[in-house]
């Protein structure tokens, strides 16, 4: 039953509720980044230690902070894993940091980070806090990925950098610009939203039938 | 020590001790990791930059940083934002080229550039992009396109260098330009302009260029 929640916890970031494709946080990471893959993955990978890193201190010292001054205290301990994430980059593998450039910073102000303290980690205990912490992240990377690989494959013929296509193809060269960006995400959460839609549906018809049946 | 105060409205002491002790970790944090990365950011930059020297002059194995004061070229590290040239030497110790930082505007960002440069013979011979933050595939193909990094082996800079449409080159002081990023490949032609337009008149006249100090701290361009 336990390790079952923790579970649940887990996978519900992953894909009910995606925090990019459900929920729609973290937009700025997400449209500017995102034009290859391997940015997208460092961006995720960072997204990640700092979100999983903050809510493990945020839900062990949950009971020690007062509540009137939880945001300054919360913001406190992500900006400092922010640094960490900043200076660790620029030290072991500068070329991504340089490719990243202002958006390592800017994980602080990433809504997404905040808003999983807020809602979550100072309400749970450390063990759902992190699984959570973790499922968020990896709902994250999936999303900043699968962006990043649509918009890499599409704008440039190549994926991590490889040519995946002959020396005829002709990179569609708006998909790795900003509005590249924009289209990729809205097709994205309009698969998203169709697929709800048609869950939805489905289930309201069982729930008819059931009834009926009666 | 006051009451601790029960469930409902923590003293103004609490929620300022709070904030204090967490800013205080924080911090304490933020130092160490900066202390613990410091050296290898140095050394990481210093030696791209030394590869990038090598790199833009073919040939050298020896260089040392100069600055422009009193009218004449010094060796010297350079002060905040003194511009500085560096100056490569082969393994006899002659003088072969400058190794000339330049800067400037690019499609999205600064674009910081190294160039090569040979004064005896007028002629760029090699470029290499130090910081840029133009368009992944597109704009990054100022250093990522052999083809238009070949440009720069062996450039005349004077007339100055011209960007002309891809496969319309006729004279030696052109450059052929990318297809798709011409704002790109068009900015780094003119940071090299620029460049060498501001050092023209403080460089010294070929062959009294400065000689090859002794070895001190390795001739590295990692100051103190």
């Amino acid at each position: 039953m336990k390790k079952n929640e923790s579970y649940d916890e887990f996978i519900k970031g992953i894909w009910r509720d995606n925090p990019v494709f459900a929920q729609v946080l973290g937009m700025c990471p997400m449209l500017a980044v995102t034009n290859s893959a391997i940015n997208a993955i460092a961006m995720g990978m960072a997204s990640m230690f700092v979100l999983v890193g903050s809510s493990f201190l945020v839900s062990s010292f949950r009971n020690l902070i007062p509540k009137q001054v939880r945001i300054s205290c919360f913001i406190i301990i992500i900006a400092t894993f922010v640094t960490i994430v900043d200076y660790t980059l620029l030290a072991i593998v500068p070329k991504v940091h340089k490719e990243l450039g202002a958006f390592i910073p800017l994980i602080v102000a990433n809504c997404l980070i905040l808003g999983r303290q807020e809602a979550f980690a100072s309400r749970y205990p450390t063990k759902l806090a992190v699984m959570d912490a973790l499922g968020m992240a990896v709902g994250f990377l999936v999303a900043l990925f699968s962006l990043g690989a649509v918009r890499e494959i599409l704008g440039d013929g190549a994926l991590f950098g490889v040519k995946l296509f002959g020396e005829n193809f002709e990179p569609w060269v708006v998909m790795i610009l900003p509005p590249g960006g924009f289209l990729t995400l809205g097709v994205i959460l309009l698969f998203f939203n169709w697929f709800k839609y048609k869950k939805d549906e489905f289930l309201e018809d069982v729930a008819a039938a059931e009834r009926s049946s009666r | 020590m006051s009451a601790v105060p029960d469930k409902g409205s923590p003293s103004s002491l609490r929620l300022v001790m709070t904030l204090a002790i967490a800013g205080l970790i924080s911090g304490v944090a933020i130092i160490g990791i900066y202390e613990a990365t410091l050296q290898t950011i140095t050394e990481n930059k210093a030696r791209e930059l030394r590869e990038a020297v090598f790199k833009v002059l073919p040939g050298v194995s020896d260089m040392q940083p100069f600055v422009y004061r009193d009218g004449k070229i010094v060796v010297s590290e350079p002060d905040k934002d003194e511009p500085v040239v560096y100056g490569g030497y082969d393994e006899q110790g002659a003088f072969v080229g400058y190794a000339m930082p330049g800067a400037g505007p690019g499609f999205q960002d600064t674009i910081k550039i190294l160039y090569g440069y040979k004064p005896a013979e007028k002629l760029v011979v090699g470029m290499e992009v130090l910081e840029s933050r133009e368009t992944p595939g597109l704009g990054d193909k100022i250093y990522k396109d052999m083809d238009f990094v070949d440009e720069f082996y062996s450039l005349a800079i004077e007339p100055e260098i011209v960007a002309v449409k891809k496969g319309t080159k006729t004279a030696d002081n052109h450059v052929d330009a990318i297809t798709g990023a011409t704002i790109s490949a068009k900015a780094v032609v003119r940071i090299i302009n620029e460049t060498h337009a501001a050092w023209a008149g403080q460089l010294p006249p070929s062959g009294s260029e400065p000689e090859l100090e002794a070895k001190g701290q390795g001739g590295s361009g990692a100051g103190p």
